[in-house]
């Protein structure tokens, strides 16, 4: 099998490998979010980055609303809304996953990456 | 005047290529049997026929056998000018073009399997053009593309490597020697 392969071929082989792993890179982690958006009553309150872990206190109609952001995801800690979806839906981690805390009227959404879906209508 | 025949000439050159597209073909329906989990991962086997060719006969001759297979094969599996009759057809264009250029690069170094992998990157590239311009204009198709180029390149360096396994052996056989 050694003597059918020259040096260039070894060559294309890695090459192909090395395109093959930047593929996937490319689009199977485009979904990959950088940034959360926190909307109150419609208005964008806040667009921060991931990166930085922190915890922010949203006012809203009901009360406080507190989202977490950590390890590159966020999520919404405490709600005072009566259904508590929001907060059942846990950590948001890829770009267009959306948390909308009702009547509260505070949403937390992801994005970032280069295909963005939106998860409400998608 | 006497009434016309048209007699269509053929060398012994034209058959030896109907021979090898013949043989082409017969690989083609072989791996059509062969259960794929993917439609459109195939292995891709007559292109170890185009290989040979390519190393022997030249470019030309290898558009010749590589085309023939094409439309006589799409007249067997009866999807002639049906979508998988195109696909087939840009891929192999794009696998002609591919092999035009790998033929640039020093022999020396590169062999058959460099040929083969190039040709089978050129070839998903034409199919997925195809798909993407006309059968499924989504960027969905996107998601699929690391499995195809994943595929063309196992596929690619394993017809390389039976290609090259049998030019060696016609080597030993015969003083011949592929250029």
């Amino acid at each position: 099998m050694r003597r059918y392969l020259r040096p260039g071929d070894w060559l294309i082989l890695l090459l192909g490998a090395g395109i093959i792993g930047l593929m996937i890179q490319v689009f199977w982690q485009g979904g990959q979010a950088n940034t959360v958006i926190i909307r109150a009553g419609g208005k964008v309150f806040l667009e921060a980055p991931l990166s930085r872990d922190r915890e922010i206190e949203v006012p809203g109609p009901l009360g406080q609303t507190r989202v977490l952001i950590e390890k590159g995801r966020a999520r919404v800690a405490a709600d005072p809304s009566p259904r508590q979806y929001c907060v059942k839906q846990g950590w948001l981690s890829q770009a267009g996953e959306v948390a909308v805390c009702l009547p509260n009227e505070i949403s937390v959404e992801l994005s970032g990456g280069t295909n963005r879906y939106d998860s409400l209508n998608y | 005047m006497t009434a016309s025949i048209i007699k269509l000439t053929s060398t012994p050159a034209d058959h030896h290529l109907a021979k090898m597209a013949a043989v082409a073909l017969g690989l083609s329906v072989l791996e059509g049997a062969i259960p794929t989990p993917l439609p459109g991962v195939k292995p891709g086997l007559a292109n170890i026929v185009t290989l040979i060719v390519l190393a022997r006969y030249g470019w030309r001759a290898a558009v010749w056998v590589s085309l023939l297979r094409v439309i006589a094969g799409s007249l067997l599996f009866g999807n002639f000018l049906a979508p998988g009759f195109f696909l087939s057809l840009s891929g192999a264009l794009f696998s002609l073009l591919a092999l035009a250029a790998s033929l640039s690069l020093p022999a020396r170094w590169f062999g058959p399997v460099s040929q083969s992998v190039l040709a089978a990157f050129a070839h998903i590239a034409g199919q997925l053009l195809v798909v993407f311009l006309w059968l499924i204009p989504h960027s969905g198709v996107a998601y699929l593309i690391p499995v195809f180029a994943t595929a063309a390149l196992l596929f690619g360096a394993a017809n390389g490597l039976i290609a090259a396994h049998f030019m060696d052996n016609a080597r030993d056989n015969s003083a011949e020697s592929p250029s």
